[in-house]
């Protein structure tokens, strides 16, 4: 009983369903973020003073270690997948506020003029124009976020069995089976690696303006000056 | 069930002052791991960065690098170290490290490719040795975003390194992994604070570099 | 004019072609979690009517006597799902509290000392009648086994040697050495009273630092072994305790008290048959048994269930 995919019946599922929980765990924050990050983008962009203090209070957020948002969530949401989740989204947030926020005001005022002298009204405006336009910083904020989400989810396990793949990395310490270990990681690296080609394939779909294989690196020089990447981060 | 009274007991608490489990202690070994891990990824990452920048070559492989270095799992990589080595500093800097150059080599890289060719050519044609050029002309101006590249990196070293107290080490995490167990939130929340502070600190000293740095010219751009 | 209309329709399409892999992606999410919740105990907080929910702490026999528990009243016809791992007592004493677990293999003594730490302990009856004083409404501690796994200090070979410990040891012999020494135990040993404050309190020892390791698992094994830490909490069914000739020390003043295996049950959960079933297994248990069992788990590296089953099969019980 000490093969790579010989996994220990405390963790109550197979290889594969590991896997499944894993996205599961890790990609639904990254939704409920985007979601929540897409209105609250919006409201910085049309009133700009409110910018500023938004990001302040993220990077608040971002600085809390994720453990210790996994810990005093337990006496609300107990020991469950949603003590791990909710951190998870409040992450994805923070990457995703700036990425949005960036995108859609590297939109160049004569391309909104344009929109509005062809009678678009703010709404069609904002889903035709602006979010197509900023769809490029946005799946890169989506890109950083979900591998983040991806290797956050380990750190579930500490919570009681709720780190889906991460619960692995107990086990193998629990029953000294570095093989475990390494299945684990292997396993979570690969699925950061499917789900960053996925979104990657997505711009490509999203954006079909651009010419092939220069896309973000060139597009927009100014906007990537001040702000480098947005930082993905593993607590 | 007051989040600020968890933090006004813990820190009014005399006895988390003192020790080996104190506040000192704890953040002194905390400010270690950080800064041993940042000046081993920075010392993997500038120079592979500002070459590759200037040389303008290697730019694929190195982003292959920095998105699969990104990949892997910090807390797993911690676990599987410490199977694998055992106890100690090196396992813990496995993880941060592996975290830690991607950001530093992507944005050296970047802000290096991104300096305005005209001064490098005016440099170049005055007969300035290609290292000069790298270091007197590209290296002052690319200087803002390779800080902010470091800062990226260091605040994600501050965050992470919580998770070398689940492998008994040291560091504020202590707080967060013990408080855990001992069902003890003041701990929990009094070291998930040091923690949020010690990156926010971390933020000004970036700031603070930044302004020291940077070179006027440079900077009012 | 024209070419608008043309991009716009890529566009669309394009767009339509994104709308159809998010669609795809989110029915492949939604696959991927229905069917793993059938088999799921985390998902839901509450049990299910008639459901049993045996839980287990973070370490590895606290698995294998959740899986032999609940096993046995699997083998009764019970309905289990199990939670395992979920942390220290100090954690699964509140779920058992809620009602989110039924049954959770515990150690009299040792919970007798979380939740009156002063109590003093003269025989496993006496622990088993303060215990049930002191539970929560709701929960009773069902029969204890024979089968005893203390908390104890052990020190390391090279340490013994050093200090001259020998198996007739007492704690009371670290007093002048303890500050020399380092203690390794579980995050929770620091504030317990069977851990750093009853050692001082008891035996007046003030060791040189705590590490914190994990609850006797590999982490402890590995710092004593390789001397990190010269003293440590191991348990007393350790089977490394034999291979690595780590030395326990004795504990005249019984500050580790009892420590019989003892399934602490919510009452309202467990029907007569389930109690019976899990009297019978602790009559069967003994600590060489559990010793045993143990060694399949940690040395031999089997599966606690697989373990667990094999037992109770060997024994009747299943």
């Amino acid at each position: 009983m000490n093969g790579f995919f010989d996994i220990p019946s405390d963790l109550q599922h197979s290889w594969t369903g590991l896997i499944g929980l894993h996205l599961r765990e890790a990609l639904l924050p990254v939704a409920a973020g985007l979601l929540l990050a897409l209105p609250i983008a919006q409201l910085c962009v049309r009133f700009r003073r409110l910018y500023p203090p938004v990001l302040g209070v993220t990077t608040v957020l971002y600085a809390v270690p994720s453990l210790a948002f996994f810990v005093v969530l337990i006496d609300y949401t107990g020991q469950t997948e949603l003590t791990v989740m909710i951190p998870l989204a409040v992450y994805g947030l923070v990457v995703l506020i700036p990425a949005i926020v960036d995108g859609v005001r590297s939109v160049p005022r004569e391309t909104l003029a344009a929109a509005t002298a062809m009678g678009f009204g703010p709404v069609r405006r904002y889903l035709q124009v602006q979010l197509p336009i900023a769809a490029p910083a946005i799946i890169a904020g989506l890109r950083v976020a979900t591998a983040s989400s991806i290797s956050l989810v380990s750190v579930g396990a500490l919570i009681g069995n709720q780190g889906a793949l991460g619960n692995l990395l107990a086990a193998a310490q629990k029953y000294d089976r570095p093989e475990l270990a390494v299945n684990a990681v292997l396993t979570m690296a690969v699925l950061a690696i499917l789900c960053d080609a996925a979104l990657v394939l997505l711009r490509t779909l999203l954006t079909p303006w651009m010419p092939r294989g220069t896309r973000e690196r060139r597009a927009k020089p100014a906007v990537r000056r001040e702000r480098p990447e947005p930082e993905g981060a593993v607590r | 069930m007051n989040v600020l009274n968890f933090v006004h007991a813990f820190f009014s608490d005399g006895a988390h002052w003192q020790g080996y489990d104190g506040i000192p202690q704890r953040l002194l070994e905390h400010v270690r791991y950080t800064l041993l891990a940042l000046a081993l990824a920075a010392a993997v990452g500038l120079p592979v960065g500002l070459l590759t920048g200037h040389t303008g070559r290697g730019g694929n492989a190195l982003a292959f690098v920095a998105n699969a270095a990104r990949a892997l799992p910090s807390f797993g990589l911690l676990v599987l170290a410490v199977l694998l080595i055992g106890f100690g500093l090196l396992p813990v800097m496995i993880p941060l490290v592996v975290l830690a150059v991607p950001p530093i080599l992507v944005t050296t890289y970047e802000a290096v490719r991104s300096v305005d060719p005209s001064p490098v050519d005016a440099a170049r044609g005055m007969g300035m040795h290609e290292s000069r050029i790298l270091l007197r002309v590209e290296l002052p101006v690319a200087l803002p975003l390779i800080l902010s590249g470091l800062r990226s990196a260091a605040i994600q070293i501050v965050s992470t390194a919580t998770i070398a107290a689940y492998v008994s080490l040291g560091g504020l995490g202590r707080y967060i992994v013990d408080g855990l167990y001992q069902r003890d939130y003041e701990k929990v929340v009094g070291g998930a604070t040091l923690v949020a502070v010690l990156a926010l600190l971390t933020l000004a000293v970036f700031w603070a570099a930044g302004r020291l740095a940077v070179s006027p010219g440079v900077r009012r751009r | 004019m024209t070419s608008t209309a043309q991009s716009s329709r890529s566009r669309t399409r394009h767009t339509g072609a994104a709308a159809v892999a998010l669609t795809a992606a989110a029915a492949l999410l939604a696959g991927c979690s229905s069917g793993d919740t059938s088999d799921n105990p985390l998902a839901g907080e509450e049990a299910k009517a008639g459901t049993v929910v045996v839980g287990s702490n973070n370490f590895a026999e606290s698995t294998l006597l959740a899986d032999i528990y609940g096993e046995a009243l699997r083998a009764k016809g019970i309905k289990v799902t199990y939670k395992h791992n979920i942390g220290s007592r100090e954690t699964t004493y509140g779920l058992m509290r809620n009602g989110s677990i039924t049954v959770l293999p515990e150690y009299n003594g040792s919970l007798l000392a979380y939740l009156d730490p002063e109590a003093e302990q003269k025989s496993p009856e006496a622990v088993n009648a303060a215990v049930e004083e002191k539970l929560d409404e709701g929960l009773t501690l069902l029969d204890s086994s024979p089968a005893e796994n203390k908390d104890s200090v052990s020190v390391n070979a090279g340490t013994a040697e050093k200090y001259g410990l020998t198996a007739s040891s007492t704690l009371a012999d670290l007093e002048d050495v303890a500050p020399e020494m380092v203690i390794g135990g579980s995050p929770e040993f620091q504030t317990r009273r069977q851990g750093l404050k009853g050692l001082e309190s008891v035996y007046g020892l003030k060791f040189k630092s705590f590490k914190a390791l994990d609850a006797g698992g590999p982490l402890t094994q590995e710092a004593l072994t390789e001397n990190t830490v010269q003293a440590a909490d191991i348990f007393t069914t350790d089977p490394t305790i034999v291979k690595e000739k780590f030395v326990v020390l004795k504990d005249p003043e019984n500050l580790f008290g009892f420590a019989n295996v003892t399934p602490l049950v919510h009452e309202d959960g467990l029907s007569q048959e389930g109690v019976d079933a899990l009297d019978a297994v602790s009559a069967k248990l003994d600590t060489k048994t559990l010793l045993a069992l143990d060694a399949q788990v940690q040395l031999e590296k089997k599966d606690p269930l697989d373990v667990a089953k094999a037992w109770l099969e060997s024994a009747g019980l299943s």
